[in-house]
């Protein structure tokens, strides 16, 4: 594939790395010359000097044949244009865009520039991921279908261990899709016991994640502060 | 009319004082609380003793075009010192707030001219300025075929 990434930060020129690394052909594009030096060192003829949010530079890095354009840059107002013209004018058939400040996501949304990726949103995924035990993690937004699934893994003290699926009352709105255990999957039935370890994906209306969380999570509504006394 | 202008730089002050001398509710957003002074710049009276308001903010911000009257605003106009970020304003007044007139202002003519195509209603100061130069060029006489000393103009 032909992937222009535009914005060498950090995220820019890791990712402009993997993808050359993947054996794509990639053109980075980034307009402060102090920087474009520093990267074009690594990167040669692979990085070239411009404000990308001028067509013309746009033009110049091949956007007419690019398979994908990832705006990457420190301005929300630059990747929401450069992937709007990319899509709309030069009809890139893929885009991503970098949401930098969270609160202009329904700007994104608002232009069709989806997906847009939030560097917030993935970090307070991950804090959830990363903490231990009752961990929940968003997995997928279905935006058109108004439902989202999440996967959690049932801890030590999490109140749905060795208890039948089909006793759950699950909060209506949300189902139990599939269980991950010792390295495989199925699809639980009202029979299914839960164990600690297990990881559940549950797919579900959005704003059901709390009451999912507090389901799956310690039992008898303890904090899991380590209070063990 | 309420006529919301974002970005009070000299453009932007100056159509704000034009259209409330004319008799138009104005409202400007402006993320430079010292851009206030600018809207007074030749006024006799304070920009809210007559009539004017004024919010600090930035356009993207949702919470401050409401504040700044976007829900009411008859037209609206982008003329901040960005072209990436009056295109996307512009976008949001006309999409998410059905703003009636929303002009946006675009430095770069080709960006103005593409999202004119798109049905944006764009005014590009260095289009104009390119065609004033071009035929101010045009209309000029050319260098007289000299028939003594140069020009005495020194």
């Amino acid at each position: 594939m032909y992937i222009i990434v535009v914005g060498a930060g950090k995220v820019g020129w890791n990712l402009a790395r993997e993808l050359l690394e993947k054996e794509h052909e990639v053109t980075v594009i980034e307009s402060n010359r102090r920087r474009y030096l520093t990267v074009e060192q690594e990167l040669e003829h692979n990085v070239s000097y411009g404000d990308a949010s001028e067509l013309w530079v746009l033009e110049r890095a091949g956007i007419e044949r690019a398979d994908m354009v990832i705006a990457v840059t420190g301005d929300d107002e630059d990747n929401m244009l450069i992937c709007q013209v990319a899509r709309e004018k030069y009809e890139v058939e893929r885009i991503i865009a970098r949401v930098n400040n969270p609160r202009n996501k329904p700007h994104f949304d608002l232009l069709g520039i989806k997906p847009s990726v939030s560097a917030t949103d993935l970090i307070l995924r991950l804090l959830e991921h990363e903490v231990p035990e009752y961990g929940l993690v968003h997995l997928l937004d279905l935006q058109e279908e108004q439902l989202e699934i999440i996967e959690m893994l049932l801890g030590k003290d999490s109140g749905v261990t060795g208890r039948r699926v089909g006793d759950l009352e699950m909060p209506e709105g949300s189902l139990l899709i599939s269980v991950l255990r010792n390295g495989k999957g199925f699809v639980p039935v009202a029979d299914t016991v839960l164990e600690v370890g297990d990881e559940v994906l549950a797919v579900l209306d959005p704003g059901h994640e709390e009451l999912l969380k507090t389901m799956f999570g310690p039992a008898s509504g303890g904090n899991g502060t380590g209070n063990d006394g | 009319m309420f006529i919301l202008i974002v970005g009070c730089g000299r453009v932007g002050s100056s159509v704000a004082r034009a259209m409330l001398r004319e008799g138009h509710e104005v409202s400007c957003l402006d993320e430079d609380p010292e851009s206030h002074a600018r809207l007074e710049v030749g006024l006799d009276k304070g920009w809210e003793d007559l009539g004017g308001q004024f919010t600090v903010g930035a356009g993207l911000e949702t919470d401050a075009l409401v504040a700044a009257g976007i829900e009411k605003a008859d037209a609206f106009i982008a003329s901040t010192d960005g072209d990436n970020t009056n295109i996307i304003i512009a976008q949001i007044a006309q999409r998410r707030y059905e703003v009636p007139t929303v002009i946006a202002r675009i430095l770069d003519p080709l960006r103005a001219e593409w999202y004119e195509r798109q049905g944006m209603h764009t005014v590009c100061p260095t289009r104009v300025a390119i065609d004033m130069l071009e035929s101010a060029v045009r209309e000029g006489a050319p260098r007289e075929a000299s028939d003594g000393a140069p020009s005495e103009a020194s």
